[in-house]
């Protein structure tokens, strides 16, 4: 037989951004922590090894910060000019960073002054990196050359000179120690092979080039330039597997998460975008104050480091995952009462007979059940409900004006329930999916109340309150339409069907009530 | 046994089974009262309008006898201490509204038909309601309220006391009195009133220094109080649904069984005090067993307040869908009147009270295959509208609808049509869903997918388009049979769209008259949209030429189309009276007439698929062969046409008769309910049965054996011969019987030709009157029979002659 039917609490979609994993983990960072530099940070690294500090390249000097310090822990400021793209090596024992005057330099880290200095290069050298073998750099400069140097003589193995313009992003594969990839401003990124005199693929990126990146398997090549992010299957002779366009200024950074999943694009937008590298759609997106130039992640993506244009280094941490050691003090029940019957295996001839599931009932809808209106309205205006599920308020509402008995649940209430009544409605009679039910409450609250309008201070601010939010709440709308016909206007002039449509139905649920109250 | 009187029946229902036993037919207007014989628990005398008491074995379905008594009984009672008489409420002659409560003397004499004019005078001024009198303890007084006046008569000292009451109470309520029950064992009186009061009065032997007691839950009117067979409870139902029980007549001590579906007309109580039973306003009767535990219930269509979805049928049960109970949707089976099930569309409380507003489904469509679902349910307030659209998904695994979509508000104002595109695709993306609205917009629905594995719910509905034109009002909408095309009318014009790319291809206008209803037509007429105007015209439009085709001067009222064929049936109304015309769009001729179809108001008709094609039928009722019409008329009277004159579909009944004279009929839904034990006399049952069924060729016995359960059969071997026997056509069938038969139904044929037709089977009638019930669980079998049945044979002969 049928049973008591609850009140329907109306689920209201969420708009906006849905909450996926993506969300949850990537918002799991603390409140970022911001480093003055000297000036536009080009280069942020990670070392590869433990504690994971990592450099920062910015004006004419490399600082090396910690992994929570403030304060770098060790400067190398032997150039002249500006210093760029200090990167460590792969055991994280070396750097090396090109500078302004076109020489490469090579540090040790516990040490101050360069170990080795390669002059080739006439002109600034924007991008220098090791080669997987450790013996070898390569390095990209403004001269139009890629250049490939060898550690201990310290001199040039092969240049290159196939690019017309800036050289001023590169990569080398992580697998074959004979293979890097530039990219440049005239457009293009190579791949080269050491082995080889000349470039063994050439890929039209489109706009000038400010990054490459190869996955570690090294099969897909990203490179950033323009507003564009693209993705090249390199084992397929440099096809284009997919173009995004996500930012609106020009990326200038890219670097991918340490499980390779997901792939962070920074842009002059003062955005990073964070990709799916299966399905290639934004997953989550960071806001920065100012214009990027550089991202970095350390391993386990235990923080994100952001060099601005402005010189501000954004740090941010993970936090820290919330042990449940807490919950585990408490005894629990014994495993065997959770089991206790349940492993019973009903026999061929058992009959079985469910027990029907008890069925809990809210405390106002067991009010309701019992037709008690009032008592049943006081209930949802406990504050745990009335501010934390106003749905379930005003759902409560609904019903009542259904059943009939509104009015003589709004009755009958002292000043402070009026009061706090009142508050309610101002505060949600806005919201459109309330709109229609809070409006016929005020009306009633009008109504019934309006004999001893007057008599209370506070009930009197009340009601001028909420004349006043409606008040507003007309303004907008009216020039809400005023843009939606400055919007239709402008549709008209364009032929497309179909966005005309479609607009014209979001917006205007809210104005024909509204209109109706203006009587207050 | 349960006893109900329905319309010009009275059905004998069992208790065990839900399931209707024995149909006893005779009377020929309403039967008003039906009362058991207090001599006999196995006889029931029925009164009914046509002025006649008959006398029924309601367990063999024979009629006894019948008293006539010469004018209208509105009600009926019977009493163990009198014996040969019963008591009827009959109009007072020369006044109108005015009726009295009289005694009739029955005659023991013999014979079938009996006079019984020996009529005396009790009380006059009665109430013609059957619930407005009631019999005191053992037939000592009889207690009859009408208006705001008791009055009690008391057949020893042959006096009247008169009580009446002020007509408002102090506080307001309203005193007029509703219905009375005397105490099976004590001088007590309960009277239920119009404010929800029970009254029970006491000591009404002296006209001054009575008493009574007042009991108050109800808070609307109470529709009957009955008292328990010891008198130790009191049951009391009103709209409210909700059945209370008074213990020992105070008003702390009482129990609830709620949310009995819908407002309780009628309570009675089993004689042996098990179990209780109530009818509802919804054509249904539920039984209670005496702890107020539900036991079960026993309904066919439901009666909604209002039908305002029309009449649909669910492509994958053919069953009728149709509003049932509030906020719900009831599938009926057309085939076995039974209700298939009821789904909750609303899924809200339903609130029993006069003059609220509460949500109401107003449409339904289903799509091509019945895999989706579409409802609108609407509540309208004085200031505003609130509209829900709703799409449920068929789910395979628990059989039924599951609540897919739920869009708020999908138009600013009503809903008046809405259709899917019929394809007949497997694949959901072709699904689309169309709602023409008041609000001068049209708007289509598509199914839109979740490409986020995540979430649980991949599928979804959304809004694809949004049409309008001229901002005018739409009415219609309809799909063309390969859903290319969507046919929308607004106001006086018909706009024709592309369904894929949304173009408006071209629109029809036929002035004067705004379009009430347009379809397309099918297989080889789909190139003709028909429609109908409000100021009487049918056009029919050629979508390649884009011209009038043809038009035709007639009030259309109801336009629906057979999905299975080109046929079009129109229903018009001249003047109260309806008539039915079928036509093919491709030709401006009707196929069929059917003038005077029934006096009602034909609100919705709907073409049913029949599960096989008809072979028989003349060339006139080739339209009706691959599917059958339904009517719903505003009474909510469900009517069909069938295409057999009233003779042929009599004489297999007449034919059952003559079999039965040799051997008598025992259904196996009757053995189940009630003596498993005795299994062995069962065999000999089914052996009877089935060799029975040799005789009707078509066989309900074999059916019947099909849909027995199988515990309770005998072994297949014993089974098999004559399973087989029945299946061969027997030469020995054209018995004298037929013969006989025949020659009456060429006499009937020389009546009216047109009215043969007017043949209208009425699957379920609903009567406002109320009904009366009584328990009866003890059975017996087996009867004088040979003599018995010889007089069915003459009854039944002469009911056909009244026909």
């Amino acid at each position: 037989r049928a049973s008591y039917k609850p009140v329907a609490v109306p689920a209201h979609p969420r708009l906006g951004e849905k909450v996926t994993q993506d969300t949850l983990y990537w918002r799991g960072y603390k409140t970022p922590v911001q480093i003055k530099e000297f000036g536009a940070i080009n280069k942020i690294d990670f070392s590869p090894v433990s504690p994971y500090n990592y450099a920062v390249t910015a004006s004419s000097r490399i600082h090396i910060y910690g992994r929570y310090s403030q304060e770098p822990i060790k400067t190398f400021s032997r150039f002249k000019d500006a210093a760029y793209c200090a990167t460590y090596r792969d055991d994280g024992k070396l750097l090396v960073a090109g500078s302004e005057e076109g020489s490469i330099r090579l540090f040790d880290i516990s040490g101050r002054a360069p170990l080795r200095q390669f002059d080739g290069h006439t002109k600034a050298v924007h991008i220098v990196g090791f080669l997987s073998d450790k013996y070898r750099i390569f390095s990209g400069g403004d001269d139009y050359s890629s250049n490939l140097w060898d550690i201990p003589s310290a001199a040039e193995i092969v240049s290159y000179n196939e690019h017309l313009d800036y050289v001023r992003c590169g990569c080398a594969s992580k697998l074959n120690a004979d293979v890097f990839v530039t990219g440049s401003y005239d457009h293009t990124v190579k791949v080269f092979d050491a082995r080889i005199k000349k470039s063994v693929m050439t890929i039209e990126h489109g706009q000038p080039v400010e990054s490459v990146l190869l996955f570690p398997s090294g099969g897909l090549l990203v490179s950033a330039g323009g507003r564009y992010v693209k993705v090249w299957d390199v084992l397929k002779g440099g096809q284009l597997l997919v173009s995004l366009k996500n930012h609106h200024k020009t990326v200038t950074c890219l670097c991918l998460n340490s499980s390779g999943q997901r792939l962070l694009s920074g842009s002059l937008d003062r955005h990073v975008k964070i990709y799916s590298t299966t399905s290639y759609k934004v997953v989550h997106s960071f806001n920065y104050a100012t214009s990027i130039l550089s991202l970095a992640l350390s391993p386990e993506d235990e923080t994100i480091v952001v060099g601005m244009t402005n010189g501000v280094l954004n740090v941010k941490h993970r936090k820290p995952e919330e042990s449940k050691a807490k919950s585990q003090n408490k005894r629990r029940p014994a495993y065997r009462t959770f089991v206790k019957g349940r492993n019973y295996m009903p026999k061929q001839e058992d009959f079985y007979v469910s027990k029907p599931g008890k069925c809990v009932l809210r405390k106002y809808d067991k009010l309701l059940k019992s037709f008690q209106s009032s008592k049943a309205l006081d209930a949802v205006l406990e504050p745990q409900i009335r501010l934390c599920t106003p749905e379930v308020t005003v759902a409560v509402m609904q019903e009542l004006n259904r059943r009939g008995t509104l009015r003589s649940a709004l009755a009958g209430r002292d000043e402070k329930q009026i009061s706090l009544l009142l508050t309610f409605v101002t505060r949600r009679v806005i919201e459109p999916r309330f709109t229609p039910i809070l409006v016929t409450v005020a009306d009633m609250i009008a109504d019934i109340y309006q004999p001893v309008v007057g008599q209370s201070a506070l009930v009197d601010k009340q009601f001028l309150r909420l004349q006043e939010a409606i008040g507003k709440e007309i303004d907008y709308q009216e020039e809400l339409l005023e843009v939606l016909g400055m919007m239709d206007a402008l549709f008209a002039t364009l032929t497309k069907k179909k966005a005309s449509s479609l607009e014209e139905n979001k917006s205007n649920g809210l104005t024909k009530t509204l209109e109706q109250d203006t009587s207050h | 046994y349960l006893l109900s009187a329905s319309g010009d029946f009275v059905k004998l229902h069992s208790v065990a089974t839900e399931e209707t036993v024995r149909l006893l037919r005779g009377h020929a207007g309403l039967v008003t009262g039906i009362e058991l014989n207090p001599q006999n628990r196995l006889q029931l005398y029925s009164s009914s309008l046509d002025g006649t008491i008959k006398l029924w074995d309601f367990t063999d379905g024979i009629l006894i006898k019948t008293f006539t008594v010469g004018c209208k009984l509105l009600a009926l009672y019977a009493l163990a201490s009198f014996e040969d008489s019963v008591f009827v409420v009959i109009p007072k002659s020369g006044e109108r509204d005015s009726f009295q409560l009289v005694s009739v003397k029955l005659t023991k004499a013999a014979g079938q038909e009996i006079e019984a004019k020996e009529l005396s005078v009790i009380l006059d001024g009665v109430d013609k309601s059957p619930k407005h009198t009631a019999f005191g303890r053992e037939g000592e007084y009889v207690a009859s309220v009408k208006e705001l006046e008791l009055q009690v008569y008391f057949f020893k000292r042959k006096q009247i006391n008169r009580f009446s009451l002020s007509a408002t109470s102090a506080k307001g309520g309203n005193n007029r009195f509703t219905c009375i029950a005397c105490h099976p064992k004590e001088d007590c009186i309960a009277t239920g009133h119009c404010d929800g009061k029970i009254r029970l009065w006491r000591n009404f032997y002296h006209n001054k220094e009575y008493t009574f007691s007042t009991l108050h839950w109800h808070h609307d009117i109470v529709m009957d109080l009955a008292f328990s067979v010891e008198g130790t409870s009191l049951l009391s139902g009103g709209i409210e649904s909700v059945l209370v029980q008074w213990h020992n007549g105070s008003d702390c001590k009482k129990d609830f069984l709620p949310r009995l579906g819908s407002a309780i007309e009628c309570i009675s109580v089993s004689s042996d005090g098990t179990s209780y039973c109530t009818s509802h306003t919804d054509n249904r009767i539920t039984i209670i067993s005496s702890n107020l535990r539900f036991s079960r219930s026993i309904q066919g269509l439901i009666k909604a307040r209002d039908v305002k979805t029309g009449l649909v049928v669910d492509p994958r049960t053919k069953a009728l869908v149709l509003n049932g109970e509030p906020g719900h949707l009831q599938f009926y089976c057309l085939q076995t009147d039974k209700q298939l099930y009821s789904l909750d569309i609303v899924q809200q409380e339903y609130i029993h009270q006069e003059g609220l507003n509460q949500l109401d489904l107003v449409k339904v469509a289903f799509s091509a295959q019945g895999k989706w679902l579409a409802t609108v349910e609407e509540r309208e307030d004085d200031t505003d509208l609130e509209l829900h659209l709703k799409l449920w998904v068929y789910d395979e695994e628990t059989q039924s609808f599951k609540l897919n979509t739920r869009i708020n508000m999908p138009h600013e104002d009503h809903i008046t049509a809405m259709c899917f595109r019929d394809t007949d695709e497997v694949e959901d993306d072709s699904v689309m869903l169309v709602t023409a609205s008041k609000d001068c917009l049209f708007k289509a629905w598509v199914i839109v997918e979740d490409t986020d594995p995540e979430a649980q719910q991949s599928l979804s509905w959304s809004c694809d388009f949004v049409g309008s034109y001229h901002n005018y009002q739409a009415t219609n909408c309809c799909f063309s049979e390969d859903g290319s095309l969507l046919a929308v009318s607004f106001e006086e014009t018909v706009t024709v769209w592309d369904s894929f790319t949304w173009d408006l291809k071209c629109t029809f206008c036929h002035p004067p008259g705004k379009i009430r209803n347009i379809c397309f037509g099918r297989l080889t007429c789909s190139k003709y949209l028909i429609g109908a105007t409000d100021h009487g015209f049918l056009c029919c439009w050629n979508l390649l030429s884009c011209a009038l085709e043809w038009s035709a001067q007639l009030n259309v009222l109801v336009l629906q189309p057979d999905p299975l064929s080109e046929h079009i049936a129109a229903i018009s109304c001249i003047s109260k009276d309806s008539s039915l015309f079928v036509f093919k769009p491709n030709e401006p001729r009707p196929i069929c007439i059917q003038r005077n179809l029934c006096k009602e108001k034909i609100q919705f008709a709907i073409f049913v698929p029949r599960d096989i094609p008809e072979t028989t039928g003349s060339e006139k009722h080739l339209w009706l062969r691959r599917s059958q019409i339904f009517f719903l008329t505003n009474t909510q009277e469900l009517m069909t046409l069938s295409t057999k004159s009233p003779e042929e579909r009599l004489t297999p009944s007449s034919k059952q008769l003559a079999v039965e004279e040799s051997l008598p009929m025992t259904p196996f839904s009757l053995l189940l309910g009630k003596h498993r034990h005795q299994k062995s006399q069962e065999d000999v049952d089914l052996g009877k049965v089935v060799v029975h069924s040799q005789h009707n060729q078509d066989s309900p016995a074999v059916k019947e054996l099909l849909h027995t359960p199988a515990h309770v059969l005998p072994s297949a071997s014993f089974l098999c011969p004559i399973f087989i026997n029945s299946l061969l056509i027997s030469k020995e069938n054209k018995s004298a019987e037929e013969v006989a038969d025949e020659v009456e139904m060429e006499s009937k044929d020389s009546e009216d030709d047109s009215d043969e037709e007017r043949d209208i089977t009425e699957i379920e009638q609903y009567d406002q009157r109320p009904m009366d019930f009584w328990g009866e669980t003890t059975c017996k079998l087996s009867k004088s029979e040979e003599k018995e049945l010889r007089k069915i044979r003459k009854i039944d002969y002469s009911w056909i002659s009244s026909f």
